[in-house]
């Protein structure tokens, strides 16, 4: 009877659901990141237009440079699946070829972002100046880091990978990194749209 | 961050014992020592907001009083706001979490072991750090909800505020990653035949917590990061001047802080709900529906926050509409009383320290409830907001539904812990100490109120005719204090010479009685297969059961081993916050770089190489 | 141990004594003793909702202590019938809060309604600034300014449209209804209106009621009340003839304040004049003082800190914490931040605000104190 009822389940990969755990847990902090994006957004929705003094964000935003940027930082989401692809292949050319691209791409969003800020920094919009500059700085800015946390978080997969420490058996690393990846991916496609289109 | 190492299989090793020390505790992943941890800093800070109360009191002993000075007063309302909310009621709840949850499910650990350690030292140093400011003689002044604009650089030139947004900022990472690692093990770690209609209500209401924590604690980081820019950038978010509204702070404030209000009762009431069936030998009456409600309450909740504002002016639209929502929310609620009460209906009550407390909870909780309806009605509230009868009702909630709940939770649980009973006479005393000074302090603010004192004054004029009630307050406070160190005494004494206790010493029906006082580190030693809500209840299941936890292993299953670098990482993010205050952008990034570090350090650890090394 | 006892036998009088007396006079600042129509409501429907709650937990209480007796554990007694619920009963409970919370909801939705209309075509509009730590009341209709202490007329509209100057006050006068937020008013960008709260209410009786900020707003919240004299329209009328000319010539020095009405009103060429009163004029005219404060038909036109116009007048100063005596005058002027921290005005010692210490010697500080009181 005794052994009837326990069930050996010494296995550390033992879940209720099946679920793994890192990905359970990972998807629960997007749930939170979403609450931190929307309070963000919902503050510059609730400030749009509200600007005593300028400039306003008419006057500045360049919508088809941003548009360039988004484009690139889309592209680097479907890189993330072929890179998560090829690791879950155990080609080590194929993800260190594709990790290598998000990173690229990656990084190549925030210099547009840091080309952006420091333009309009040189227009006159200050953290200070108005709120617009505060509450679109404050919003992009955590993009922005976020964006920065994944490019290292990547590169740290890419040197594992060109160290040949990321077999297909760690592919859930990089699973959950391109959680991470098309997210914050995702949150920029609603500040491009909320931001830049709906003026 | 490498997120598979965790999970990475581990071989077999001998067996080996449970290590003591100072170190071992620095370096626990052990849910059930993080717990105690989380218990005995949250007792700690409990004396410390209590201190603070008492002055409060000696202060408002008599009109016109002059014992402490108009600032030191409106740091300590301040901090005793803000230390009995984040710094007990909040960590008191998670110790409980920690320890019970795994065993009622049948888990041998949280999801996230590390993470788990690294919440707790967040937890501590961000405490430790908001305290700080006492030191330097800044302690946070601008009430614990913090209203801006009066939080501005402008009207608040000194490092008072900057500790507050600051520490809560701090605070608010390590409620999010419990979250994040409750929801989890939940979920994930539940024992066969555990299903989620069988959980205990306890671990219901930590379930339901979890999800308020990870929404509710963005809000706030979000309005707590605006206010930081406005104070250290000269952002413009509540400045009038650039077109910026206070009133948005209220909004954020109030959109966490309603939320923040089941955070803090939905744990006690999860404790009473596994307390009451225990001492009435009866299973929770309703328990969907006592499940629903809680479910139910922590979703209303998200659409109540503006009754907090009526006086700030939304209109009558918002007004009837927040009014409709809050009186809702008072039905599951009302339901939740019924249930218990109807627990205890037709069973054989034994009246221990634990069920006292328990049905304390159910008698004053209804109180508090009750005057939160009067302040519902929105026009009434124009009275009494920010009036002493405010301060009373949320006492009658905070203190006498949620303190109670924990103080039931630890005369039933203790012996868990400890293997020793709690001394029942001692908490005869307790209880009783604690419900005369909690009715004494707190009844009379109703009368307070009602004669026109506002909240967060330092003194009042004798005219008002509210001299009488408060020094009944004063005397009622005194009691209070007397009842925490009883508790504290008894806590001391029986963890001591308490009388033994066995594995199931109340004779209740959940799984965490299963198995042995003091558990195993490593909880069970093979995962039982639960087959009802009351598995302990049903002979042959109990036996089943018993027959597996009790029973010694051949081989000691494998947990991962303790871990340096949570407290690296805790006092790194501390520090980076703390770093903030010196106002130059990069200083910050010194204690980032420091935290990176220790990330970097833990990604790569592995877990188990504790039983690599003895191989 | 008899010492104790005569104590607890003090107590329990008290108790009894404070559970009678909820009488007004003892409770200036009460808000079961309403004296408006907006208190009004607001009274029935506490008193509404009181005895549904109260009823709520006596049926709550009283099952609980017969479960508590009922159904405690006895010796030898078998385990009791296990039940897990009841759907009807389930129900039951949830239907009847539900009733009880319409039966509420309704009056107070309604409530909500009546008590945010106002009167714009007979309502006397009068602003109400909130600053740290006071209130300054201005009357838009007759460009009249006093502070601490507003004049409204009984029976009549008055609908208070509430801001700050600088952070969030609360307007709280219990007796006359509910608070409002004093909020400071956002910037705007052009084409859009500030926006302000307002209270409505026509005050049913005369008196005066005293109120009190509550908000939290900083050093001095605890001492930032002020009074609400309601009055006739006819003396409502001449308290306003009297603001918008005010003697300001100084006069006898009134020793008794009972003849303050009299005083006020004699010609000025018949009033001796008192050597300190004029003493202080000229103190007050030629320091910093008019800098921050205004007295109507004088050259003290600041306005940052509280109008004085009529200030012997008012029945106290340091926004209703001190009774307004030539005592507390003095002890004002000599050390505010004493009485008030926080407070903006520089002392004789220290300095307060932008402005260094007045350096004012004990005799001149009480010419200051004594002209200010003569101003009635």
């Amino acid at each position: 009877m005794a052994e009837a009822a326990a069930v050996a389940h010494d296995d550390h990969h033992y879940t209720s659901t099946g679920l793994n755990s890192w990905k359970l847990g990972f998807w629960t902090l997007i749930g939170s990141e979403c609450l931190f994006f929307g309070t963000l957004i919902s503050t510059y929705m609730v400030y749009k237009g509200q600007s005593i003094v300028g400039p306003f964000s008419g006057e500045i935003f360049d919508i088809p440079l941003t548009t360039v940027s988004t484009f690139v930082l889309l592209m680097s989401s479907l890189a993330m699946v072929l890179a998560l692809d090829g690791v879950q292949r155990g080609s080590r050319k194929l993800s260190m070829i594709w990790l290598g691209v998000v990173i690229l791409l990656g990084a190549t969003f925030l210099g547009f972002q840091v080309y952006e800020f420091s333009h309009f920094y040189h227009e006159g919009l200050g953290l200070d100046t108005n709120l617009l500059g505060s509450s679109f700085y404050v919003l992009t800015g955590f993009h922005g880091t976020h964006v920065f946390f994944g490019v290292v978080w990547l590169t740290t997969l890419w040197v594992m990978s060109a160290r040949g420490k990321l077999p297909p058996s760690k592919a859930l690393n990089v699973e959950i990194a391109g959680l991470y990846w098309h997210f914050v991916d995702i949150v920029w496609i609603v500040i491009f749209v909320l931001v830049y289109l709906i003026q | 961050m490498s997120v598979a190492t965790d999970t990475a299989a581990a071989p077999h090793t001998a067996h080996h014992g449970e290590p003591t020390g100072l170190w071992s505790w620095i370096t626990t992943v052990d849910h059930k020592r993080i717990g105690v941890m989380y218990f005995l800093t949250s007792v700690f800070f409990l004396l410390v907001g209590g201190l603070e109360a008492l002055l409060i009191r000696i202060q408002l002993f008599k009109p016109e009083n002059d014992f402490i000075s108009a600032e030191l007063y409106n740091q300590l309302f301040t901090m005793h706001g803000t230390t009995m909310i984040f710094l007990v009621a909040m960590p008191m709840a998670v110790a409980f979490f920690n320890y019970v949850v795994p065993l009622q499910i049948g888990a041998r650990d949280v999801a996230f072991p590390r993470l788990n350690a690294l919440s707790y030292w967040i937890y501590l140093f961000g405490g430790l750090y908001l305290n700080a400011s006492w030191f330097v003689g800044a302690a946070p002044n601008t009430s614990w909800v913090g209203y801006a604009n009066l939080t501005s650089t402008q009207f608040s030139p000194g490092l008072n505020v900057d500790f507050w947004v600051l520490g809560l900022s701090i605070l608010g990472v390590s409620s999010i990653m419990g979250g994040v690692n409750f929801i989890t093990t939940i979920i994930n770690l539940r024992a066969p035949g555990m299903k989620l209609m069988r959980m205990p209500l306890f671990t219901w209401m930590t379930f339901v917590t979890s999800f308020l924590l990870i929404t509710a604690l963005p809000v706030i980081a979000v309005a707590l990061i605006m206010l930081a820019f406005d104070r250290f950038f000269s952002a413009n978010f509540f400045n009038v001047a650039a077109g910026g509204d206070p009133v948005l702070w209220q909004h954020l404030f109030w959109i966490f802080g309603h939320p923040e209000v089941y955070i803090l009762v939905l744990p006690a009431f999860g404790v009473i709900s596994d307390v009451i069936p225990a001492f009435s030998r009866k299973p929770l009456f309703g328990y969907p529906v006592v499940v629903y409600a809680g479910v139910l309450i922590g979703f209303i909740g998200w659409g109540v926050w503006s009754h907090h504002m009526f006086t700030s002016g939304l209109g009558p639209i918002a007004d009837s509409f927040f009014v409709a929502t809050t009186m809702i929310i008072a039905i599951p609620t009302g339901v939740k009383i019924f249930n218990w009460m109807a627990t205890m209906w037709g069973g054989a009550i034994r009246f221990t320290t634990a069920m006292n407390f328990a049905i304390g909870l159910v008698a004053l909780f209804t109180v508090g409830g009750l005057s939160g309806v009067m302040h519902a009605s929105a026009p009434v509230d124009l009275q009494q907001h920010d009036s002493y009868f405010v301060v009373a009702h949320f006492h009658y909630v905070i203190v006498g539904g949620i303190l109670l709940g924990m103080f039931s939770g630890l005369y039933y649980w203790f012996p868990k812990v400890t293997g020793r009973y709690m001394s029942e006479k001692l908490g005869a005393w307790h209880f009783w100490s604690t419900l005369i000074g909690f009715n004494l302090t707190f009844f009379p603010m109703h009368f307070s109120g009602m004669f026109g004192m506002p909240r967060r004054t330092w003194t009042y004029q004798s005219e008002l005719g509210v001299e009488f009630y408060n020094q009944l307050s004063t005397i009622g406070g005194f009691m209070l204090g007397v009842s925490t160190l009883i508790m504290l005494y008894n806590v001391i004494k029986s963890a001591r010479s308490g009388a033994p206790a066995g594995s199931n010493p109340w004779g209740a029906p959940t799984l965490e009685w299963s198995i042995p006082s003091p558990p195993h580190h490593y909880n069970f030693p093979s995962l039982p297969e639960v087959r009802s809500r009351e598995p302990m209840w049903h002979d042959a299941e109990r036996e089943a059961i018993e027959a597996v936890t009790l029973a010694e292993p051949e081989s000691e299953p494998v947990m991962p081993g303790p871990s340096f670098w949570p407290i690296v990482v805790a006092s790194g993010v501390t520090a980076t916050w703390a770093l903030v205050m010196t106002g130059v952008w990069w200083v910050p990034l010194i204690g980032l770089a420091y935290t990176t570090f220790g990330v970097f350090m833990w990604a790569f650890e592995d877990p188990f190489k504790h039983l690599k090394s003895s191989h | 141990m008899k010492s104790l006892r005569t104590l607890l036998g003090t107590w329990v009088v008290a108790l009894l004594t404070a559970s009678c007396t909820f009488d007004r006079e003892a409770h200036p600042q009460s808000s079961i003793h309403p004296t408006s129509d907006f208190a009004s409501v607001i009274h029935e429907l506490y008193v509404d909702i009181f005895w549904w709650t109260l009823g709520i937990l006596v049926v709550v209480w009283v099952a609980l202590a017969y479960i508590l007796v009922r159904f405690r554990a006895r010796p030898d007694q078998p385990v009791p019938k296990q039940v897990h619920g009841h759907m009807g009963l389930e129900i039951g409970w949830t239907v009847a809060p539900a009733l009880i919370v319409v039966a509420i909801a309704i009056p107070t939705i309604q409530a909500v309604f009546s008590t945010q209309q106002g009167d714009p075509e007979n309502a006397l509009v009068v602003d109400v600034i909130g600053h740290q730590y006071w209130w300054e009341f201005r009357y838009p209709d007759s460009g009249l300014v006093t502070a601490n202490e507003v004049h409204i007329p009984v029976n009549r509209p008055v609908s208070f449209r509430i801001s700050s100057a600088d952070v969030i006050h609360s307007f709280w006068v219990p007796m006359l209804g509910g608070k409002r937020d004093a909020n400071p008013v956002r910037l705007r960008p052009e084409g859009e209106d500030p926006e302000y709260n307002w209270i409505h209410l026509t005050a049913s009786e005369a008196g005066t009621f005293w109120g009190q900020c509550a908000e939290f707003c900083g050093a001095s919240h605890s001492l930032m009340g002020f009074r609400v004299v309601v009055e006739s329209d006819q003396e409502f009328a001449a308290w306003q003839a009297e603001l918008a000319e005010p003697v300001t010539a100084p006069m006898t020095a009134p020793v008794d304040t009972t003849e303050a009405g009299e005083a006020a009103q004699a010609p000025v060429q018949t009033a001796q004049i008192d050597p300190l009163v004029e003493q202080g004029r000229e103190i007050f005219h030629s320091q910093t003082c008019v800098a921050c404060h205004a007295i109507a038909g004088t050259n003290a036109q600041g306005e940052i800190a509280p109008n004085l116009t009529l200030l012997g007048q008012r029945s106290s100063i340091a926004a209703g914490w001190l009774e307004n005596t030539p005592e507390n005058l003095v002890q004002w002027i000599t050390a505010p931040q004493d009485v008030k921290p926080g407070a903006l005005m520089p002392g004789v010692n220290v300095p307060g605000g932008n402005w260094p210490a007045t350096n004012l010697s004990e005799e001149q500080v009480r010419a200051v104190a004594a002209y200010l009181f003569s101003l009635r």
